[in-house]
């Protein structure tokens, strides 16, 4: 308890201890009101079953547990819990559905069913992304522009692959595996739902998806939207709940393919479970990706750069730029500068359309956050944070930044998930690039430097599956994604990302 | 006040400025959405930064006293208004401008060094600001010669407008770029600090005779040049986006690029304008539709 009160304390006041105030001034006269979106559009049920063989089920366990909003603490709804029995229920739909209908009707035919699905996001685009930021905390403006056009986007990408399968294989004969269990983190619900399920209905296998416990009710109202298209029954099952259910689905012996993103630690166990069952994976995990800014970068849009790399969706992000590496010339000026930039950010309402930074996804994740928060003024970096105006309730972190930091410290080695940044400096490009790669992880990373042939050596140097050039956190269903070392194995996205599904004959 | 000697800066240098970060900055800052008490702030605020203008070869006496009449009292039916910062006319209108204007608290600007193109030799430039600051002119917005800086001729850039500067006396000179004719962030930079650094009071965007005029990217650039310069010197320079701002959406744009750039010392009429004529009535007709609720025709607002 006496700890609690501790991260209470460091949540509420703006540690400036070792920097200046800010040059300009930007707590003015001219505040903006409030611009909420309205949610009374939104239908949400006061419970919501299992989506299993075509229909909402109660659960066998009999047992329900609340998802709520993070950005006030009150709850949505029930979420069914399932148990094993529950799963191996969803399991044995999915298997029928794959035997009797989903293997046996044209590649064209499933393609048409998956171009629907794509529709019907779009159309409902406005529906799903007020439930994300309900649900989930992050801001509208993401959930609007970013996740659910992206979520419409591999839906339509991959629905286009349904019915080239040979073309993308060529000389090979692609063959679904059956039933893909799916695992899904609650950074990115929906998104995160489009990568798994587009490839693996587009490459005809059926789906058995568990959303996370905190983010489970767009993929819920995925599952109205399945039944809306006349989507064969049982082709994808929906099971809501926690760890042990996600378990029940990795160890479910007629599972043909685990798709995984989430935290290491899970991962590692996934991957224990799996040895020696025949079972194909893909596991995304974590990551703690360096953000490299040469000396000759366009400044103020490397600064930009940062902000959008490790404050976008909170810091919940397994690709952000967690650590900032700065070429030592200009480390001061782009210190400076991104001290003034994040007083300019907007934390608070997720709903509301200026918000910039919305509420941590959950309690949990949360006291995480805050105990990396004191972990890092232990380890003696100097931290800065936004004094920006906080909420009264829900879970809210300010945007911060650490200084005076050592390779070998904890916020440095490890992935926060928050809107936390490291900042190192560098002397060399060889040094800059040693730091960038002395980590076990290796999702994804930035250069930004305004000369093209830098970009290219450093970018081949740097051990991540994705470097971004000038820009930070881009998607695109054509690119594959994917880690190195302990951020994973296996690519989801683009051409990559069907075979996974696949078995090459 | 501090203005640093042109041997103090490296103009052979550019600043690199990536064009898709800039065109995402304004992008991003576009989806603010400002509604209500802040609407109307926001609203009469650009109002106030208006440089209201005419530079049409046809300009007359009677255009612009009557211009001058719209800038002491845009709207009757709205009495409590504030008027718009200075009425910006051609060299031959600022005798008859300052006339009309004497005690009402806006300003004249004229243009002057051979508005539009620059092209004249600099004894003409010299002399025809003098003579405008001499008829009452209480700013001067000046050309830069763009085939000199495009040419690399940066030291003369700089020594013309320092002589300008120096010609003014007491006038504020603006500055215009013709971003439109400069054809890259990176020269748009260079040529915003060499004003800068030449002792301008203000940059402005362009002429209105080019297109394209004012955009937001280029202003961004322009206010982030300002910033630096300001984090360099501590000089506050303002910043004047001119041509092609219509209509008040678009000025409400401008001022949250402004407020999330520079801060809230900038959001005067002391450092901030809109060069535009058109914008007026647009403004007049969102304020009044936030008082009443609904929109008037704009037969009810007076042209000019």
């Amino acid at each position: 308890m006496a700890d609690k009160q501790h991260n209470t304390d460091l949540q509420e006041k703006p540690f400036k201890p070792t920097s200046p105030t800010p040059r300009l001034q930007f707590n003015g006269f001219w505040e903006y009101d409030d611009a909420p979106q309205s949610t009374d559009s939104i239908e949400l049920k006061e419970k919501y079953g299992l989506f299993i063989d075509g229909e909402f089920q109660s659960p066998e366990s009999r047992t329900y547990f609340d998802t709520i909003n993070p950005a006030n603490e009150t709850k949505l709804a029930d979420i069914a819990e399932a148990n094993e029995d529950d799963v191996d229920k969803a399991v044995t739909a999915a298997r029928n559905a794959y035997n009797q209908r989903w293997s046996t009707i044209s590649a064209r035919e499933r393609g048409k069913y998956i171009f629907r699905l794509a529709r019907l996001i779009q159309e409902r685009a406005r529906e799903f992304a007020i439930i994300e930021s309900m649900d989930g905390g992050k801001p509208i403006r993401e959930s609007r522009d970013v996740d659910i056009p992206l979520a419409a986007a591999y839906f339509f990408y991959y629905a286009g692959w349904a019915d080239k399968l040979n073309y993308a294989f060529p000389n090979r004969q692609p063959q679904s595996l059956g039933v893909a269990g799916q695992i899904i983190p609650w950074n990115f619900p929906l998104l995160m739902l489009s990568w798994k399920i587009a490839p693996a209905l587009a490459t005809g296998n059926t789906v058995v998806l568990k959303p996370a416990e905190t983010t489970s009710l767009t993929a819920l109202k995925f599952a109205e939207l399945c039944r809306d298209a006349g989507l064969p029954k049982g082709v994808v099952n929906i099971v809501t709940g926690a760890g042990e259910t996600g378990a029940a689905i990795v160890n479910h012996p007629d599972i043909n393919k685990i798709a995984f993103t989430g935290s290491t630690n899970v991962g590692k166990n996934i991957m224990k479970s799996l040895a020696g069952t025949g079972k194909k994976y893909t596991l995304e995990l974590g990551g703690k990706g360096p953000n490299i800014i040469f000396e000759d970068a366009p400044i103020d849009q490397a600064v930009e750069g940062i902000v959008n790399a490790i404050f976008f969706n909170q810091g919940h992000v397994c690709c952000a730029g967690s650590r900032l590496l700065v070429q030592e010339g200009v480390a001061e000026t782009i210190i400076k500068k991104l001290r003034d930039r994040m007083e300019t950010l907007i934390v608070g309402d997720p709903l509301d359309k200026n918000t910039d930074i919305g509420a941590i996804n959950s309690k949990e994740q949360f006291e995480k956050i805050n105990d990396y928060l004191e972990i890092g003024v232990d380890e003696g970096a100097d931290i800065y944070q936004s004094s920006c105006s906080m909420p009264d309730e829900g879970y809210f972190c300010r945007p911060t930044l650490f200084a005076n930091v050592g390779q070998s410290n904890r916020i440095v080695q490890e992935e926060i998930f928050g809107p936390v940044l490291t900042i190192q400096t560098f002397r060399t490009a060889e040094e800059g690039i040693e730091k960038a790669n002395n980590t076990p992880y290796g999702l994804a990373g930035g250069v930004w430097t305004d000369k093209g042939s830098k970009i290219f050596k450093t970018g081949q140097q740097i051990r991540n599956g994705v470097v971004w050039s000038n820009t930070y956190n881009q998607f695109d269903p054509t690119s594959p994604f994917g880690g190195y070392k302990e951020s994973g194995i296996g690519r989801e996205g683009g051409l990559h990302g069907l075979e996974p599904y696949l078995k090459l004959k | 006040m501090t203005t640093t000697t042109k041997t103090d800066y490296d103009w052979k240098k550019s600043i690199p400025i990536d064009q898709v970060g800039v065109e995402e900055r304004v992008a991003r800052l576009n989806s603010r959405s400002i509604k209500k008490e802040s609407k109307i702030q926001a609203l009469k605020l650009a109002l106030s930064m208006i440089d209201l203008t005419t530079l049409e070869g046809m300009d007359t006496e009677g255009k612009v006293i009557q211009m001058c009449q719209k800038a002491m009292q845009p709207h009757t039916a709205l009495p409590d208004l504030p008027t718009v910062a200075a009425v910006c006319v051609y060299p031959n209108m600022v005798k008859t401008a300052k006339e009309e204007l004497r005690g009402t608290g806006i300003n004249v600007a004229s243009v002057a060094t051979a508005f539009p193109s620059g092209t004249a030799t600099r004894k003409m430039k010299l002399e025809e600001t003098r003579q405008v600051v001499a008829d009452g002119a209480d700013e001067v917005d000046m050309v830069i010669s763009r085939g000199a800086f495009l040419k690399g001729e940066y030291e003369y850039v700089f020594d013309e407008i320092a002589a300008v500067k120096e010609a003014c006396g007491d006038a504020h000179l603006k500055v215009i770029l013709e971003t439109g004719e400069l054809h890259t962030y990176e020269n748009v930079r260079k040529a915003s600090d060499i004003a800068m650094h030449a002792g301008a009071d203000f940059i402005k965007t362009s002429t209105g005779k080019i297109e394209p005029a004012a955009t937001q990217a280029v202003t961004l650039v322009m206010l982030e040049a300002i910033r630096d310069y300001y984090y360099k010197t501590e000089r506050m320079v303002g910043m004047k986006p001119a041509g092609g701002i219509r209509k008040a959406k678009q000025a409400i744009q401008y001022l949250i690029l402004v407020n999330e750039t520079l801060g809230e010392a900038w959001l005067t009429a002391d450092y901030f304008r809109f060069g535009a004529s058109s914008l007026t009535n647009d403004l007049l007709m969102q304020i009044a539709k936030q008082q009443t609720g609904v929109y008037q025709g704009p037969d009810y607002f007076s042209n000019d």
